[in-house]
């Protein structure tokens, strides 16, 4: 049987902005041009101040130069622009004419060959954000998923056009849904998800226009733009593109100064700030500093820049978790995790899902009992600061405080890249820390973390590596001791709650065994080895230890293992 | 920090504390800068005042004492509080109200807070263990919204320093800003300043050395020599670097100025206030009796007494300050406590150093 959610505030929330053209990235994609520009003059200008000699300048082209050339050789993706290989291939050929000269008569030419690589990365980078297309796309995800869910769920003939369910039954926003459509009018909201599935980035999409939100921008990685349904949607909802394979500093500068331009412009942003989607299934326990710092850096830039008879936007940093029962990738993720733990191998960004598979993949969803729940976290300032209402930042004894003092140094605010960097791994804790804390456990979370942590107790020899390689066939739990066990470790998420360190979902409290019932129901539902399974004796088995691993990390980092 | 303008150097320094370390280190910020010097007794700030002097140093022109702590937070940006860990975390309570982020703290205490559970206390608690003990940076940023923290350590005796002889501090801090304006404030042709950027370990290093310096007293009161004092320290040391790293700091900050350098300072001193505490000891007296006849608290009894029971929760092999544990509140004798240390079968030299 089905254990019910709790129905949550299932209310349509209006916009906070009336018409598209208000929102801040329609203003960004209006002036498009006028932004690439100053992305690119400003990246320009970073990279020539950390090479102030002309042969440092040309040795960053050469390098730049030979890796294009090389990823063209070794991988290409179907997004890469054709005329590639001449671009790449023109400046080789100006750069190789300079080595000859000196550098007085080489500078202005090494200039304008860094500024015309920087200009054309600005350009691959930037989103393209329509606003009819942006509609359009709304109305199409509202209609076939209401028709899916309608479809699947009412068994009645021409329950395919009733509109008896909406998407808002499968999803459930729980958390500071409030404060965050308040923060977003009063300055510029930087959203930190974790980081589990692709299927992320459309579900966040979602959210945030069912939260009466104007649109956020993001990067994404290239990769997803070679899917062509994903390109489409996610070109339409502001996301601009990372390409992972491209590591030279004139990209990652402009790829640092478009998504910090975006920020200080006013852009609602959303960073991933695990950087790739966690392979482990552990909440992220390092964050990416890049993103964070240029969050710091923007809100630092407009206390300098913003004239003194205008007030100071404010940037505000929401974390955000994703909580699934099930995780597409989930077993090639842990593969990757398994096989680079231990040597530091390169990861491949390879997708193994097409467009086929995900439909697939979105079918089963609706159409099955998996739901999927969104934390929203409390609003932080840049240093990790939780805000009020207003915006206002609080110390621990809640008094009102000015994030603009954190910066001040001899009465004037100043640029000092140590101070921020500090800052920086300051936030990068703090959200972390919140992660744990609005993490909703889920009854598919508990099972596979009691049922791992047992099968390691039973084998206190092996270590984790052996554990896996162990025969799925011969292992079984007893029902008793996984049900006692189960108890102990949810008693101690209760008190972790009490202590606001973590929450768990509504489904979790009630009747032990509907509980276990629930989450063996539906951890890893739609692998096709399914990590937790009940046997005909009643007893508890798994068909893949891998996978049930990686369900079974979402609750490490609480200490609940000496309490299985 | 670029630029210098009138404003900023017009801006006192604050000094939170009248103690000997205190006031000594605001004499010395006073060849800068004007200083503002906090002093918890009214009677202090009424003798500084009328006679420009204070537990036997001549303080300089410059110095304004004060009974009121939100001015030194309303005047100063740059804060030193120096007093002792028992008494920090209430200042820090007192303080932080009027605290705000752009404020620089770098504190002189060698001490550690520690919060109990209910009910217990640094003797009968069972278990002590990182949760519960904080250095004085840790109480900073728990108290207050000042995250620039830096902190003081080194071999400073008060009474050389006042007399000016050449000397060296190092200034830890996260923050290379707290560092610069630190030795901004502080250099001078006879005082050195360093840097250093573990902050924790550097904090460690100087609150673990006064065990050694009990140690060391205690030898010197048993009329032992140099051969001894080598084997204490080199020993000692070792203890310190373990202890440090199963509390956080790293191995590299105990092998400076506040590591060996404090070390080899404190355990040669008779100026030093933990040292006198071991020698005292040494000559049979008995520790209330010790405590009760100074002027100020030797922070090393009660931090014996944390070392000791971290190191048991740690698992951390530290038999110096086991023995000096048992000669502080088990009645041990200094004699026997050495006869168990000259036993102790651990005898390989050097193993925290990675080859």
């Amino acid at each position: 049987m089905e254990v019910v959610e709790k129905k949550n505030k299932n209310k349509q929330y209006k916009p906070i902005l009336d018409g598209i053209p208000d929102w801040p990235v329609y203003q960004l994609s209006k002036n498009r041009k006028e932004f690439i520009e100053e992305v690119a003059q400003r990246a320009f200008a970073q990279i020539k101040k950390n090479r102030p000699t002309t042969k440092q300048v040309i040795d960053e082209i050469q390098a730049t130069v030979y890796r294009e050339q090389q990823r063209m050789k070794r991988n290409r993706w179907r997004v890469d622009p054709a005329d590639e290989p001449k671009f790449w291939g023109t400046i080789k050929n100006e750069i190789v004419v300079l080595s000859t000269k000196t550098p007085e008569e080489s500078q202005a030419k090494a200039d304008e060959l860094l500024y015309r690589i920087v200009y054309r990365y600005a350009n691959e980078i930037a989103g393209n954000f329509k606003a009819s297309s942006y509609r359009v796309t709304r109305e199409i995800v509202k209609f076939w998923f209401a028709r899916l869910l309608n479809g699947a769920r009412v068994k009645k003939f021409g329950a395919f056009f009733r509109n008896r369910y909406s998407l808002r039954d499968k999803i459930h926003i729980v958390g500071k849904v409030g404060q965050l459509r308040k923060l977003a009018k009063e300055g510029t909201v930087v959203m930190v998800p974790t980081h589990f599935s692709n299927l992320d980035s459309i579900l966040i999409g979602w959210i945030i226009h069912s939260l009466g939100l104007p649109a956020f921008i993001y990067g994404a990685g290239l990769n997803l733009f070679n899917i062509k349904i994903f390109a489409y949607f996610m070109n339409s909802l502001g996301a601009y593109k990372v390409d992972r394979r491209k590591k030279n500093v004139p990209y990652l500068e402009t790829l640092k100064f478009y998504s910090m331009l975006a920020v200080q412009k006013g852009a609602h942003s959303i960073f991933f700030p695990g950087g790739t989607r966690s392979r482990s299934g552990k909440l992220e326990e390092q964050l990416k500093l890049g993103l964070l710092s240029s969050t710091i850096e923007a809100q630092r830039n407009l206390y300098l820049e913003t004239p003194p008879d205008q007030p100071v936007r404010k940037i505000f940093i929401v974390p955000v978790t994703l909580n699934y029962h099930f995780v597409l990738e989930a077993p090639d993720l842990i593969d990757d995790y398994l096989s680079s733990k231990g040597q530091d191998r390169y990861l491949p960004e390879q997708d193994k899902y097409g467009s086929w598979q995900l439909l697939q993949f979105l079918f089963k969803f609706f159409t099955k009992g998996s739901n999927i729940s969104v934390s929203i976290g409390p609003g932080l300032d840049v240093i990790g600061n939780y805000v009020d209402e207003d915006g206002n930042s609080l110390d621990a004894h809640q008094r009102i405080i000015n994030t603009r003092d954190y910066f001040v140094s001899g009465g004037s605010v100043t640029i000092d890249r140590q101070r921020e960097d500090e800052y920086t791994r300051m936030l990068s804790h703090r959200i972390v820390t919140e992660y744990h804390r609005i993490n909703r456990v889920f009854a598919s979370h508990l099972v596979a973390f009691v049922a791992f942590e047992l099968w390691q107790k039973k084998h206190p020899n092996l270590d984790l590596f052996g554990l896996l390689r162990l025969p799925e066939d011969d292992q079984e739990l007893q029902y008793e001791e996984f049900r006692a066990a189960c108890k102990r470790v949810r008693k101690q998420i209760y008190k972790l709650k009490e202590e606001s360190k973590i929450y768990h979902a509504t489904h979790l409290k009630g009747k032990i065994d509907l509980v276990i019932r629930h989450g063996l129901d539906n951890v890893g539902i739609f692998h096709l080895k399914r990590p937790l399974l009940m046997s005909k004796e009643g007893n508890i088995i798994t068909k893949d230890f891998s996978t049930l691993y990686y369900y079974h990390n979402r609750l490490a980092g609480y200490d609940l293992e000496k309490f299985v | 920090m670029t630029s210098r303008s009138l404003s900023d150097k017009d801006k006192p320094i604050g000094v939170i504390g009248a103690g000997n370390f205190g006031s000594v280190i605001a004499n010395l910020l006073a060849l800068r800068r004007k200083v503002l010097l906090y002093a918890r007794d009214k009677n202090v700030v009424a003798h500084i005042l009328a006679k420009k002097e204070n537990r036997g140093y001549k303080m300089h022109d410059g110095i304004t004492p004060t009974h009121d702590l939100s001015m030194i937070a309303e005047q100063c940006d740059v804060i030193f509080p120096i007093v002792p860990s028992a008494h920090f975390r209430s200042m820090m309570k007192e303080l932080s109200p009027h605290l705000h982020p752009y404020h620089l703290l770098i504190h002189g205490t060698k001490g550690f807070d520690v919060i109990l559970p209910k009910g217990e206390t640094i003797e009968s608690i069972a278990e002590l263990n990182r949760s519960m003990v904080k250095t004085m940076s840790e109480v900073i940023k728990e108290e207050s919204v000042v995250a620039r923290v830096g902190c003081l350590a080194g071999p400073n005796l008060a009474r050389e320093l006042a007399e000016g002889h050449p000397a060296a501090t190092v200034i830890a801090s996260h923050f290379d800003e707290v560092i610069t304006a630190g030795k901004r404030l502080l250099r001078n042709d006879h005082f050195q300043v360093y840097g250093n950027n573990d902050l924790v370990g550097v904090e460690l290093a100087g609150v673990l050395k006064n065990v050694i310096a009990i140690a060391a007293g205690a030898l010197s009161g048993m009329g032992y020599g140099e051969n001894a004092k080598g084997l204490l320290i080199s020993r000692g040391m070792v203890e310190m670097v373990y202890l440090g790293r199963a509390l956080g700091g790293n191995t590299k900050a105990f092998l400076g100025i506040a590591g060996i350098g404090d070390l080899a300072t404190t355990c040669n001193s008779y100026l030093s206030r933990n040292f006198n505490v071991g020698y005292r000891l040494a000559q049979g007296e008995n520790l209330n009796d010790i405590t009760a006849s100074m002027d100020e608290i030797a922070e090393g009894v009660n931090t014996v007494q944390i070392a000791k029971k971290c190191a048991d929760y740690y698992k951390v092999r530290a038999p110096i300050t086991l023995a000096l544990y048992q000669v502080l509140f088990e009645d041990l004798t200094v004699k026997k406590a050495l006869e168990y240390l000259m036993r102790y079968p651990l005898n390989v030299d050097i193993d925290f150093l990675a080859e």
